[in-house]
């Protein structure tokens, strides 16, 4: 019977393609979900040291193609989200089988499978690197879809840490990268049956996308982070961890500081302490031409993202000292039409004085009634009933104390751990309430006995279901009569779609001499 | 649904499976459609679409045939639909007289694609089309006759093609000539010398893997040899890529991994992406002069049409992307591996695998082997054809953008339809 016809809408440019890096990672995750732990973690190793060893250039490449950011605050993610990754869990398993004889339970790893990563422009090559390294600990396959605004530095980043995977041993196409991300291809990508898991770090929009598209999602919300700094704290290291957390990076991490609440017996000293460490405390006048600035309308002006305080201060009119790193932007009450206390992905730090702590967690709270909730809070206090209320009360998942809050949220310079995505949980709209790590790429097999004390648990001790492979995976098409042939046509050839022209002929004409060299004897 | 509209396209209307095959017979073909009910496998295709045909009955198919390869992408894969759909709203198959935006864009794509040395394209509309213009063209350029080609080669049937191949098809017709149109046995360089040594010989014509005869697989170095001999001959090499082309065999052409740079090279069936019929002859400079000398030469109202040639850039376009070269690799590692497991557990029945790639040919140990299989693997939801020239073996080819799951699919029903043939066959022979 003929079906009604002509129904089939029209693939916009780039989606079939998207598809079959889809369903070349479905394969490419299979392969890889029976690698065993060493060869894994020889792999890992590789990946990251390739991303690392061109850390420097992707950093100065990111700030170049999107304009935003501190190259050298870029660097050290960098090297954070690829050989730091690595170190960090070197120790952990995500393979090996897990034998527990008191609950005569065992259980299996199980990868995900295809991970779809939709990446961000703030934080494009750290993101990149994150969850490359998070889906090869776990032997899962990625596909990344990058910011537009970072697409090439992204691609490049990613397709230099897949020729490394490769080389190490990892299945072909565990790892690739959209080069021409849109918004009908993300969508395609996103609601395709064959996506496991969407690691969505990025604009609530797509955020929201993620979790309505039908698969698993792990997407977080946007922060908004409140600051409070009581007067028991050390204000001097106080103001320094503020003004270098508030400006590393300029900004750009979602952990950022955004609104800075100080007891105002301890105000006057941690405003002097932060001056000297760069930041410039501005006038009311001034700070109403910074709000006109960043603000227009009221709305934030996403051109002063990761922006030089300097110039944000030049733009606004604003004089001020050559090595300022920070605006401090002072203002009396935490309501939604005051646009300081959004959230600024800028070095402009909005700043409220509260007669006592109490008044200082209303605030807080109010601060995240804006946006944030679920995302982070810092304070700076030696008092644990404070910090104690403070956590208790702010509704966040984690409270960074003594520690700038850019980096100790992502759990550079806490415990926490390290990462480029933060779980904004149940308050924040998200699946997972932690920072984003191996773990949450994977599920368990268990495998569960009778409790019945009669009924033996058979022993497991030494059995792993993984194998190491020996030879490149998938293993070339040779001739079944001529399987020890070395491949005649090596995969630069037809990968050529990777190369430039030029270079594709020069491999083209060596390759055709040397076959000719074979063939004629 | 009453039986009235049971088969109501439409277009047409049947009122049961049972009228069809009548009037098939009666109108069409009562060779082929007797054939094929006598053979148990009582197929009208209906709905297909993926890797899967149905019967008219509902009875869903996995398509490890893919008659040849046309169906290498799938059958109405979606890009191919929309390309077609597309180039509709524009172009109708184009004057073959005028220099024409369809098929110089495909022409500049197959020879980007292509071993260095081929510079020009020529269009046909089936491949036995294409094989004719092979040998006209190979004719013209070395000013001989005759074409040498394997026993039970396969090319077509074409006037010119049915020649190269058994003669069961051409006496039929009274076009046997083995005076212009000499035959050698398969991987035997010395008979192959032979012949050659006469220096009377236009081309020698070659499968890459000769598939109608159960894809024997060339010895290493046989075919890098064959060129040599040419070379030494003065005779052209046609590879007819027909089957072996488009990615099957891990690379988009097969002859490629021989490091061999043939002087025409011929493609059909899958460049048509199943969707659109085409077929293209690719020719060196040398062999080109005709193309100068008389460009009216060879016409064809159908060859390169410009619908096929955007069908068939298309076809070229999915067939190249890293992503499903990959995939083949992938896949042909797989069911490679799978094949070989089916092996192990029937070794005195499942003789052999000849692959490469994802062009696949299953020995079994009986001289109609394949039949019996073809027939149980019917019955059990796949659909791969026997060798017409060597019924000894099945011809197993699976498509090039299988997922793993139906490649799990088709290798669970292969073992199974391989059993029950074993049984087949050795419950016959108690009985014989
Ligand atoms: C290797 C080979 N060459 C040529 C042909 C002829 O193609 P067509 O049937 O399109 O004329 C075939 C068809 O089966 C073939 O398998």
């Amino acid at each position: 019977m003929v079906d009604t016809m002509f129904e089939m809408p029209l693939d916009p440019a780039g989606v079939p393609r998207g598809r079959a890096m889809i369903e070349r990672a479905e394969w490419a995750a299979r392969a890889f979900a029976t690698y065993d732990a060493a060869t894994v973690q020889r792999i890992v190793d590789a990946t990251a040291q390739a991303g690392a060893a061109r850390s420097k250039e992707f950093a100065e490449w990111a700030v170049r193609e999107t304009g935003y950011g501190v190259a050298e605050h870029k660097l050290l993610k960098n090297l954070a989200c690829s050989t730091g990754i690595a170190a960090k869990y070197r120790a952990s398993d995500y393979i090996d089988v897990v034998i527990d004889s008191s609950d005569k339970m065992v259980e299996v790893p199980r990868p995900a499978g295809v991970v779809l990563a939709l990446t961000p422009s703030t934080n494009p090559v750290a993101t990149v690197m994150f969850k490359i390294m998070l889906a090869l600990l776990t032997r899962n396959a990625i596909v990344i879809s990058p910011h537009p605004y970072a697409k090439a530095v992204c691609a490049e980043a990613a397709r230099t840490m897949a020729a490394a995977a490769v080389a190490a041993g990892a299945p072909d196409g565990c790892i690739q990268v959209v080069e021409e991300p849109s918004i009908p291809l993300i969508n395609a990508l996103m609601t395709d049956p064959r996506t496991d898991v969407i690691l969505a770090t990025g604009g609530t929009p797509m955020v929201r996308a993620a979790y309505r598209s039908g698969n698993p999602a792990i997407g977080v919300g946007p922060g908004n982070v409140p600051v409070l700094v009581d007067a028991t704290a050390d204000l001097n290291a106080t103001a320094q961890r503020i003004v270098e957390s508030k400006s590393f990076d300029n900004s750009i991490l979602c952990t950022n500081e955004s609104v800075l609440i100080v007891e105002e017996s301890a105000a006057a000293a941690l405003l002097n302490a932060m001056t000297r460490a760069g930041a410039h405390l501005l006038s009311d006048d001034e700070r109403d031409r910074v709000r006109d600035l960043v603000f227009p309308e009221g709305h934030f002006d996403p051109k002063w993202v990761g922006k030089d305080a300097t110039a944000i201060a030049a733009a606004a009119n604003v004089r001020v000292n050559a090595r300022t790193k920070i605006l401090v932007a002072p203002f009396d009450l935490v309501v939604p039409e005051e646009p300081l206390a959004h959230e600024k992905l800028c070095p402009v730090l909005g700043l409220v004085r509260v007669p006592n702590v109490s008044r200082g967690i209303d605030a807080a709270q109010a601060v995240l009634r804006i946006t944030g909730q679920g995302h982070s809070a810092a304070i700076h206090s030696s008092n644990p009933q404070t910090i104690m209320a403070f956590s208790a009360a702010v509704r966040v998942l984690r409270v960074s104390v003594n520690v700038g809050n850019s980096l100790g949220a992502s759990g550079i310079e806490t415990n926490l751990a390290p990462t480029m995505t933060i779980g904004t949980g149940f308050l924040g709209r998200s699946s997972v309430g932690e920072n984003l790590e191996p773990k949450h790429l994977i599920n368990w097999t268990r495998i569960a006995y009778n409790t019945d004390a009669l009924v033996p648990m058979a022993d497991f001790a030494g059995l792993t279901p993984w194998h190491t492979p020996t030879a490149a995976v998938p293993a070339y098409p040779r001739a079944s009569n001529d399987l020890t042939a070395a491949p005649l046509v090596p995969s630069t050839v037809a990968m050529s779609n990777d190369a430039p022209d030029e270079l594709r002929d020069e491999i083209r004409r060596l390759i055709i001499e040397e076959l000719n060299a074979i063939v004629r004897g | 649904m009453s039986d009235a509209t049971a088969l109501d396209y439409g277009f047409f209307s049947f009122a049961s499976k049972d009228e069809v095959l009548e009037k098939s017979k009666e109108y069409w073909n009562p060779g082929k459609t007797s054939f094929w009910s006598e053979s148990g496998i009582p197929l009208v295709i209906d709905r297909r679409e993926e890797y899967f045909i149905y019967d008219v009955s509902g009875k869903r198919l996995i398509d490890a045939h893919l008659n040849g390869g046309t169906y290498n992408l799938g059958h109405r894969n979606r890009e191919m639909v929309q390309a077609i759909t597309v180039a509709m709203q524009h172009f109708d198959m184009g004057n073959h007289h005028f220099p024409s935006l369809a098929r110089t864009a495909l022409a500049e794509s197959l020879i980007a694609s292509a071993p260095k040395n081929l510079t020009k394209v020529i269009y046909g509309s089936g491949g036995g089309e294409a094989i004719d213009i092979a040998i006209k063209t190979a004719r013209h350029a070395t000013q001989k006759r005759k074409i040498l080609s394997i026993i039970k080669a396969y090319h077509g049937h074409t006037g010119l093609a049915v020649g190269t191949g058994d003669d069961r098809f051409s006496k039929l017709f009274l076009s046997d000539n083995e005076e212009d149109f000499p035959h050698v046995p398969f991987n035997d360089l010395e008979a192959m010398e032979e012949v050659l040594k006469g220096r009377d010989i236009a081309a020698v014509i070659m499968e890459t893997i000769p598939a109608t005869y159960g894809f024997p697989l060339p010895n290493p170095g046989y075919l890098e040899a064959v060129k040599q001999l040419c070379e030494k001959y003065d005779a052209l090499y046609i590879a007819d890529e027909v089957q072996t082309g488009l990615m099957r065999t891990g690379e988009l052409w097969g002859i490629t991994k021989h490091g061999i740079e043939p002087d025409i090279l011929v493609t059909g069936k899958g460049i048509s992406g199943g969707m659109y019929p085409i077929a293209a002859v690719l020719v060196s400079e040398r062999c080109a002069g005709w193309l100068t000398e008389d460009g009216f030469g060879h016409i064809s109202t159908f060859g390169g049409a410009e619908l096929g040639c955007i069908a068939a850039l298309k076809a070229l376009e999915i067939c190249n992307r890293p992503e499903t070269r990959s995939m083949v690799h992938y896949i042909s590692d797989f069911i490679g591996r799978g094949l070989r497991e089916i092996q192990a557990t029937y070794p005195d029945w499942f003789i052999g695998i000849r692959q490469n790639g994802v062009v696949m040919g299953l020995e079994f140990a009986d001289p109609q082997g394949a039949k019996f299989v073809m027939k149980r693997l019917y019955e059990n939801g796949v659909w791969a054809i026997f060798s017409t020239l060597d019924p000894r073996v099945l011809q197993y080819k699976p498509g090039i953008l299988v997922k793993p799951e139906l490649a799990e699919e088709l290798l669970d029903r292969t073992e199974v339809g391989i059993a029950k043939a074993r049984a087949d066959v050795m419950s016959e022979r108690k009985f014989r």
